[in-house]
């Protein structure tokens, strides 16, 4: 069984985002890019399932301008087993991306795809269960746990829902998405970075794929959300009360 | 070596029975507390005792020349500052008296917050014209107890002086009130696409005008250097409440003397630093970071080596520790994991490469790590593919501090040693100490400077005497500093000699007499000890090589006729800088005596 993983370059989490002037979007000229970290936990879910004997193929793929490709170089150099670019505009939508991984699951035939529940950029959350909808798949989001059934073929999937956990099967092939404590993804070591030199990365356009990209919204502006006020500091508890009668009208 | 260590100037003085019983001696009650340290210390015929940190407290007296605080002074210091930066208030005073490490504890009943170099140069006028003694705070972070009083000191801390007054993006200067916290001078600068020239663990706390006076080091040393270079002007304010103005934003200033320099890492001892100007370099985008396994120490050093010659131009860390520190990490931090699992591994390295082309310079980095792998140099390694990740390497680098605080008492020595030498001290201090005691060595390899961290359950005055002088013999034997970036603070005050000429150290004294005549700044540590250890060498070596019986005599230790053989222990002290003048205690078998005299 093949498992596909995409992977989003994303401004680094660390870094504070800035609105471009223009209010056309945010500033990501000389800002720090890096994998997005639901990906980074995708790819590390399927690294374990292919390590644990049940999975024989690991592939990353991509979507965006050429620099992608470091991305998919990170993704290799954690392990997985070869990468597709799929050499596209910087913005893209969820719609876009998931009718683009159809095409390539149409092609390549994994048993398993699995995404981040979310990418850290815009959060839309909608990717992965949009391409499910597209590949008529069963999902299973917000993944904290994945048991793999080889023999079954049935994927148990423990989601993060509002009123706790709840417990899924589901026929494989199937969509995961993952949520943050799924696991805590692997470092690039010496070794893997050096084998990834040698892995392949294959690059493919959206027209090869015969998916249009074109997007039905439309961005009207981009800005910061207010600023929070500064809070004060109270003398007493009068005050206090006094201040979220009058002011606050808490009550 | 100290054999020419003093001048004849004191001999005279020293001869002078006379001159010795002029002197005052507020040391009575001392001389009686002395008695428990002479049954230790018996059999050490000669030995002269330096006084070390973790008793440096109990052994150190009050410097009667100081007055004492009273109401008028409080009632003055409200009218210059305002009743609100005027504490007196308990809780915060007693932060304010202890240390970062908690080690160095003082009992001032005052903590003044200025807001403006006028308010600063009022106290120190107020405080010099009234012998009060002062200690300038930052944020108190220093791991000398340099910031901390040590009697009754007034603490002047600069926290309220907190502004930026000016950047100019084209340079790269940034001009600052000296209060200002170094990570919020670093966010103010990313914002501008600049950095601090400076990084250090501290640097959520420490003040910028505390780095200035300790010449604070750290991780970006080894790519944008020292501070004296960063440093473009200074203003400070002496203690009669001069106000120096060096806050020059000039890159070049060949004009006379360039006293600011003084000013950096003179720990307070010669005014109170109010303004900064500092020249920020750009903030590159492309930042690696790489953490890596060594065999051996060896190999460590080779790797500096070669990172220096196919990194030059992007190197901007070059960080080790041992197996031990990253032990006391994995064990006293929460959430920190072991990068390269499951195996530990004699040595860990940290290179970090800062430049302009991100994908030119992993590129480089990669291909260098891969053949020094291939090489053999390196056993195995991860490279941060994230901030996050790259944060969480730093962590365990910049974590061993706070680890150590978790673990117990820990003896922290901070010295330069050639890069060769350096690991040596850690492996014989190892054996010195035995399993009594975990020895670390960690550091900024690339700058030559090792972090030598001693950690056992509980302070231990046995312990100690094993460490010290021995490390400091040993790191002058080499031609080390004995603080290559923490200074030298209350507990090395005494141990300057290990580093310094006694002619340099002398000059030094006459500068301070010439900035703070009347020794109100920072008291007791630093510059203010200096001529001590030189008194007690020439003793050392008068009694030693010189001294016959009847010298010894001349000491005024005479007992029965009984000389030398019974001087068991000596402990020195130097009563007041301004006096100038001396004590020194000898203990026999029978008895203790003071002698004293006064240096010319
Ligand atoms: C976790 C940790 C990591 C550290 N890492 C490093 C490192 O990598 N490299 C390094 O060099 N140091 C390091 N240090 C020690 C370093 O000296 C201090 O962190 C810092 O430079 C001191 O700044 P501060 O504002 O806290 O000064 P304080 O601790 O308040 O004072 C330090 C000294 O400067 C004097 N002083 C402070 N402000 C002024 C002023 N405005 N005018 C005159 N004198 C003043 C004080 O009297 C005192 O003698 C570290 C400390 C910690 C706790």
């Amino acid at each position: 069984m093949k498992i596909m993983v995409a992977v989003k370059r994303v401004i680094d989490y660390a870094v504070k985002i800035r609105v471009k002037p223009d209010k056309t979007g945010v500033e990501t000229s000389n800002v720090k890019m890096s994998m997005n970290p639901f990906c980074e936990i995708a790819l590390e879910e399927a690294l374990r399932i292919k390590e644990a004997g049940l999975a024989s193929e690991v592939i990353a793929v991509s979507m965006g301008p050429t620099q992608c490709v470091d991305t998919l170089r990170t993704g290799l150099a954690m392990g997985a087993d070869r990468a597709i670019h799929v050499d596209a505009p910087a913005t893209l939508y969820p719609l876009s991306v998931a009718k683009i991984l159809k095409a390539l699951v149409d092609i390549e035939k994994p048993g398993l795809l699995i995404l981040g529940k979310q990418a850290i950029d815009d959060d839309c959350n909608q990717t992965g269960q949009m391409v499910a909808g597209l590949l008529k798949w069963p999902q299973g989001t917000f993944a904290s746990k994945v048991v793999l059934d080889k023999e079954k073929q049935v994927a148990t999937v423990d989601r993060e829902v509002d009123g706790g956990l709840e417990t899924l099967c589901l026929d494989l092939p199937a969509v995961i998405t993952t949520d943050l404590r799924l696991n805590q993804p692997r470092y690039a070591t010496l070794p893997n970075i050096m084998k990834a030199k040698s892995k392949v990365i294959k690059k493919v356009t959206p027209d090869e794929l015969n998916v249009e990209i074109k997007s039905d919204l439309e961005l009207v502006q981009v800005t910061e959300p207010p600023k929070r006020k500064a809070g004060v500091i109270v003398s007493s508890v009068d005050e206090l009360i006094d201040k979220l009668k009058n002011d606050a009208h808490v009550f | 070596m100290y054999q020419q260590a003093f001048s004849t100037n004191v001999k005279p003085h020293f001869e002078n029975q006379k001159n010795v019983e002029l002197c005052c001696h507020p040391l009575r009650d001392y001389i009686g507390n002395l008695q428990v340290f002479v049954a230790r210390n018996v059999g050490q015929t000669y030995k002269i005792h330096y006084r070390s940190f973790s008793s440096a407290a109990k052994l150190i007296q009050r410097n009667p020349s100081f007055s004492t605080l009273n109401a008028d002074d409080v009632k003055h210091f409200k009218e210059i500052l305002g009743e609100k930066n005027v504490i007196e208030d308990e809780d915060t005073l007693s932060t304010a008296n202890v240390d970062w490490m908690r080690k160095y504890k003082g009992s001032s009943k005052l903590l003044l917050q200025p807001r403006s170099t006028e308010e600063v140069s009022q106290i120190l006028k107020y405080c010099n014209s009234r012998r009060l003694a002062v200690v300038p705070q930052g944020g108190n972070t220093g791991l000398v107890g340099g910031s901390v009083p040590v009697f009754d000191e007034v603490i002047v801390n600069l926290g309220s002086m907190n502004s930026i007054i000016s950047f100019d993006e084209v340079s790269g200067i940034l001009v600052c009130e000296a209060g200002c916290i170094l990570e919020n001078l670093d966010s103010f600068l990313a914002n501008k696409g600049f950095i601090m020239p400076l990084d250090l663990g501290a640097k959520g706390s420490c003040q910028i005008g505390g780095n200035v006076s300790t010449n604070a080091g750290g991780l970006r040393f080894v790519r944008y250097g020292s501070l004296h270079g960063n440093i473009l002007g200074l203003e400070a304010v002496l203690a009669n409440g001069t106000v120096l103005d060096m806050l020059g934003t000039l890159r070049k200033d060949n004009t006379g003397y360039d006293l600011k320099q003084l000013f950096i890492g003179s720990e307070g001892s010669l005014g109170i630093v109010t303004k900064v100007s500092i020249l920020t370099p750009p903030k590159l985008s492309s930042i690696n970071l790489a953490f890596l396994a060594c065999k051996d120490y060896f190999s460590c050093q080779k790797l500096l080596l070669e990172a220096k010659r196919k990194l030059g131009e992007v190197l901007s860390a070059f960080e080790f520790l041992d197996n031990q520190s990253m032990d006391m990490v994995l064990t006293h931090l929460e959430g920190v994991r072991n990068p390269l699992p499951p195996s530990m591994y004699n040595f860990y390295v940290l290179i970090e490469t800062t430049g302009s082309d991100e994908s030119y310079d992993k590129e480089k980095l990669e291909a260098f790590l891969l053949r020094s792998m291939e090489g053999g140099l390196i056993s195995d390694g991860v490279v941060a593919q994230d901030i996050n990740q790259a944060s969480s390497f730093w962590r365990i680098r910049e974590g061993i501090t706070e680890a150590l605080m978790k673990a117990g008492a820990v003896y922290k020595y901070d010295l330069s040693l050639p890069v060769e030498k350096m690991y040596k001290l850690v492996e014989e201090m190892r054996l010195r100490l035995g399993p009594s005691a975990k020895v670390m060595g960690y550091g900024h390899l690339g700058d030559a400077n090792l972090h030598l961290n001693i950690s056992t359950s509980q302070y231990d005055d046995t312990v100690l005497a094993q460490i010290e002088p021995f490390v400091y013999e040993w790191t002058s034997g080499h031609r080390g500093s004995i603080s290559a970036e923490h200074g030298l603070g209350l507990m090395k005050a005494n141990e300057i000699h290990y580093s310094k000429s006694s002619e340099t150290v002398q000059l030094m004294a006459s500068i301070k007499k010439l900035f703070d005549s009347n020794g109100i700044l920072n008291p007791y540590k630093s510059a203010e000890f200096i001529i001590f250890p030189e008194i007690s060498h020439f003793l050392f070596n008068y009694i030693e090589c010189e001294g016959n019986q009847d010298s010894i005599a001349e000491l005024g230790q005479t007992n029965n006729g009984k000389y030398a053989e019974e001087v068991i222990w000596m402990e020195n002290f130097y009563l007041s800088y301004q006096l100038r003048s001396w004590v020194l205690i000898v203990i026999t078998s029978h008895s203790c005596k003071e002698v004293s005299g006064i240096v010319s």
